[in-house]
């Protein structure tokens, strides 16, 4: 079967990548296959599960509906990326600490949407948290600990600010 | 064994057993360094995609695979009649502990019939998932459509269209418990209360789908599998016995696992068909469900109907039980757990927490065409709790009694155990009475009860919802799996070793898939042994590395595992202390460990590190006198005796509001009070009822597997199946009472099926309080909105 195949050039985690990408590839694919970079997830494959979330030009989309060729030019930021550059390390540290995760596939998209979240820098109810998150599925913790570990840190974000 | 309440060393100051402690897979998690089948390849790694029939129930007349043999990147393509020619027999899903029971044989890919939508016909295996994929499409398959089992409500009659023509009928197994006179006991009752509740298909969901990635050495007939398993060694025993391989050469590991809920403790025909490839090519093949194929091969579960009736005296006192349950099972009895355990476990526990003595339960157990069911978190229980507890409420709402008052007259007392329940299980070191009133305390039941009044006047309405609950947790040797002929191990094992640097490795049979088992054997042996918890260090998941088990299933990992690797911590604790004698010239009774150094008993002055042992146990043994040999690891196991399994015991509350135009409801609020006994890491049992509720509720409330009339799935997808998510979900308030239980020394019982096993009981009571005003009742579940609209007769 013959595919049509794209040059592309893009920063991923900071770093040049130039590839030759099959034009039907999605952008976790890619990330995953041949990046190495494994990270993102795959739960569906269809946009519901928020498991391959990453960001694109600051942007949190998620990876497997987005093609690889689309991002050709763009910015491309993966939980190793976010992980490296600190941004959420007192999230993630409070996730470690709160128990936020169980089997931790669904973790690393979570904290792509709670990055968003939590650089929004506004007071949300507990409630608001849960609606902002509610694109992220997790089958194991119930997502109170979740909610719990966003709040904690937004709390703690607030009090830093203050003193 | 020793009596209750001895100090033991885990209740020391030092111990570091009932402390919060981090599990360091989630360290890696956060930073998305976990590392999960689907992220490992090895060189030379081929990817199968496999063609499914689409149909409920079809001859399979003709195959051509030609054209997709013939694309680039294919390797092999294998029908599932050259897959048999590669095992040593079909599997056949029975065990001995069911006598009557039967099914048909089964390969793991259809031979020349397909029993259910989405079972393995061809396999196409290529250099990319996408070549398979695409090669897969090129594979033509002629069928002959078959009259197709599609409900379970006419599966037994006798003019039923039949899954297997050899079998006779449809019904895979019945069985009858009858205690007491229920007879009598109805005839005389001052009132009786009856309803018919309905149960819909669901599935475990879990994130990552089933995964394997299988590798085989030709030349000396090593196998290597990576795989999404709970159970490694009962992996390592079907994957060698049906494909003819030697046992010992079979290694399975199973890495990071993304949630597996029961789902991954069972054989898939494609999983199998992977290894066989990799068989055949000597090269390392992997397969990644996709979700479409998730929803059409991972077992489902919950399919049931059950009818219930409840004698009741005016002063509230529960006189007779009687059930009727039909089970909706798939094509083929799941191999090698069975499709029948659900029934069953219905049959166990509905009433069991209450006193009466007349118990009558019939179960019938109906072959579909659907994909199979078994064993899915909390097998039954989710069932059995919702028929049990909506009976009481109905005979306590009958004679005008509160729904916490007819519960306090009638639950288990705390001081009667051991007893037997009506339906003749062995229950012991419950606390049915301290659970609900510490229950009651924390809802703040009096003031929730005048709140939900007085909304009600303004038009809202709420509803609170009581639930009481047993489970049976961590399964005895004489009952079931292994005992029915499985390659199941139902003790466990640890062993645990002091290397030179005075640091322990800590080996175990049990699994972790996220609950933190590999954390709670840390702390277990911290504290055993006398070091601290980063002294530690637990291997898991490897059968290469760990003493033979039965892995992590049916909460059964801290309650038999835990107390095969307390065992193993303190025998290597007695020897040290032997060591440390003869090096300090010091009679061991006198020494102590604590946080990794050998003290003195009491004053706690520093005599040796464990490092000092480590050194001279490996490297310098002479300075030992010659009579000791040291062995620096021990190796213990953990059985059960006569028990069906370790009983656990508590009570979920539950504060709803329904909306009745709409037929939505919000849960406000949800507690559990439950006794799993000893706790040994609050914070990871905490979070197992916290999410093991949520997943009751998602099966109470959104979860169905909707089939047509021709058994075709119509909602494979997470866009039409639906699942909880965050803004749907309750607080969940959770409290443990620790009742520790007698068959072993550390105490603990099972923690992770307490929240599913009771949830969709507790949310089904609260929404049909919160309808009382209407006089309807919801005794479906799912709860749709729909189905409340119904129940609400607005539609």
């Amino acid at each position: 079967m013959a595919y049509d195949f794209l040059d592309i050039k893009l920063i991923v985690n900071g770093e040049q990548v130039s590839a030759r990408v099959p034009a039907r590839m999605h952008l976790v694919d890619f990330l995953r296959m041949e990046l190495e970079l494994t990270g993102s997830h795959l739960g569906c494959e269809h946009g519901i599960c928020g498991a391959c979330s990453v960001r694109v030009d600051g942007v949190v989309v998620r990876g497997c509906l987005v093609l690889a060729a689309q991002c050709d030019g763009s910015d491309v930021l993966t939980i190793e990326g976010l992980s490296e550059s600190k941004e959420v390390v007192d999230l993630q540290n409070t996730f470690v600490e709160r128990n936020a995760m169980q089997c931790g596939f669904c973790t690393p998209g979570m904290l792509m949407t709670a990055a968003e979240l939590l650089a929004k820098n506004d007071k949300m109810a507990r409630n608001e948290i849960r609606e902002f998150m509610s694109g992220n599925f997790c089958r194991c913790t119930g997502y109170h600990a979740i909610i719990d570990a966003i709040e904690i840190t937004m709390e703690a974000r607030r009090e830093e600010e203050r003193s | 064994m020793k009596s209750k309440g001895a100090i033991t060393p885990l209740d020391r100051q030092h111990s570091y057993v009932g402390r919060n402690l981090s599990r360091d897979k989630a360290k890696r998690a956060v930073n998305g360094r976990g590392r999960y089948t689907d992220d490992i390849t090895l060189p030379r790694t081929v990817h199968a995609a496999f063609v499914r029939s689409p149909y409920a129930h079809a001859m399979i007349t003709d195959i051509d695979v030609d054209i997709a043999k013939a694309e680039e990147g294919v390797v092999l393509v294998m029908t599932g009649a050259e897959l048999k020619e590669l095992c040593t027999g079909p599997w056949v899903g029975t065990l001995s502990v069911f006598p009557t029971m039967k099914t048909a044989p089964q390969y793991p890919m259809a031979v020349d019939r397909a029993c259910w939508q989405g079972e393995p016909v061809v396999m196409v295996v290529a250099n990319s998932r996408a070549a398979a994929e695409d090669a897969a499409e090129l594979v033509s398959i002629t069928y002959k459509e078959l009259p197709v089992v599609a409900h379970k409500e006419t599966a037994l009659e006798k003019n039923s269209n039949l899954v297997h023509p050899d079998l006779k009928d449809n019904l895979a197994y019945e069985k009858v418990i009858d205690t007491g006179d229920v007879g009598e006991a109805f005839a005389g009752a001052d009132h009786v209360v009856e309803a018919t509740f309905d149960f819909g298909r669901h599935t475990a969901v879990s994130l990552e789908p089933r995964a394997i990635l299988a590798s085989f050495e030709k030349d000396t007939e090593e196998l290597t599998i990576y795989t999404s398993s709970q159970t490694p060694h009962m992996f390592q025993a079907i994957i060698a016995r049906t494909l003819g391989l030697p046992e010992h050469k079979c290694r399975v590991v199973a890495p990071f696992v993304g949630g597996s809920f029961g789902l991954k403790i069972h054989s898939f025909g494609d999983e199998f068909a992977a290894t066989a490839a990799s068989l055949k090519l000597g090269r390392p093949v992997k397969f990644i469900a996709d979700r479409l194929e998730s929803f059409l091969t991972d077992i489902h579960a919950r399919e049931n109907t059950v009818t219930g009736k409840m004698a009741v005296s005016s002063q509230g006192k529960i006189e007779a039980l009687e059930i009727d349950i039909l089970s909706g099972v798939g094509a083929y009895s799941q191999y090698p757990r069975t499709s029948v355990f659900e029934a069953n476990q219905i049959l166990n526990i509905t009433g069991g927490p209450y006193k009466h003595q007349n118990y009558k339960a019939r179960m019938r157990v109906a072959y579909m065409n659907k994909v199979p069911t078994s064993q899915y978190r909390a097998v039954g229980h989710p069932i059995g709790n919702s028929v049990g507890e909506a009976l009481v409420d109905l005979a306590a709402e009958k004679i005008g009694m509160d729904p916490v008052e007819i519960r306090r007259r009638n639950i288990m007392e705390d001081n009667s155990y051991p007893r037997t329940t009506a339906s003749g299980i062995e229950v012991a070191d419950m606390s049915h009475q301290k659970c609900l009133e510490t229950l009651v305390e924390r809802m703040k039941y009096d003031d929730l009860v005048q709140e939900r009044n007085s909304l009600r006047a303004e038009g809202i309405f709420r509803g609170i919802g009581i639930a009481a609950f047993i489970k049976g947790t961590a399964p005895g040797p004489a009952g079931y799996y292994g005992a029915g002929g499985a390659p199941i191990a139902s003790q466990d094992a640890a062993t645990v070793k002091i290397e030179p640097s005075g640091n322990i490795i800590c080996a175990v049979g049990v699994t972790d898939q996220g609950q933190g088992v590999d954390t709670v054997m840390q702390q277990i042996t911290a504290g055993a042994v006398g070091v601290l918890p980063e002294m530690v260090r637990v291997i898991e998941g490897d059968t290469d590395a760990t003493p033979y088990g039965g892995g992590t299933y049916a909460s059964r990992a801290t309650a038999i595992g835990g107390e095969a690797t307390y065992q193993a911590a303190l025998a290597l604790r007695a020897e040290l202390l032997r060591l440390a004698g003869a090096l300090l010239q010091r009679e061991p009774e006198t020494l102590d460990i604590i946080d990794g150094n050998v003290v003195d008993l009491g004053t706690e002055n520093i005599r040796m590190p464990l490092a000092e042992i480590g050194r001279i146990g490996h490297f310098q043994v002479a300075e030992l006198p010659n009579d000791i040999q040291p062995q620096l690891s021990h190796t213990k196991r953990f059985r059960l005796n006569d028990a069906l399994y370790i009983f656990t015991n508590g009570i979920h509350g539950a504060y709803v509001e329904v909306d009745c135009d709409t037929g939505f409801i919000t849960l406000l609020k949800q507690w559990v009070v439950e006794d799993c006994g000893r706790v040994i890491n609050p914070i990871l049992a905490d979070e197992q009822v916290r999410g093991g509720s949520v997943q009751g509720i998602g099966g109470a409330l959104y979860e169905h597997c909707i089939y047509d009339d021709q058994a075709q799935l119509l909602n494979g997808s997470l866009i039409d199946y639906l699942v909880p998510m965050a803004s749907e979900m309750p607080d969940i308030d959770v409290a443990h009472v620790q009742t520790h239980t007698g068959v072993s020394e550390l105490g603990s019982k099972g923690v992770g099926e307490s929240g599913t096993g009771a949830s969709p009981a507790v949310v089904m009571n609260a929404v049909n309080d919160a309808i009382s005003p209407f006089e309807a009742k919801v005794t479906v579940q799912p709860m749709t909105p729909d189905v409340l609209l119904k129940a609400l007769n607005r539609i």
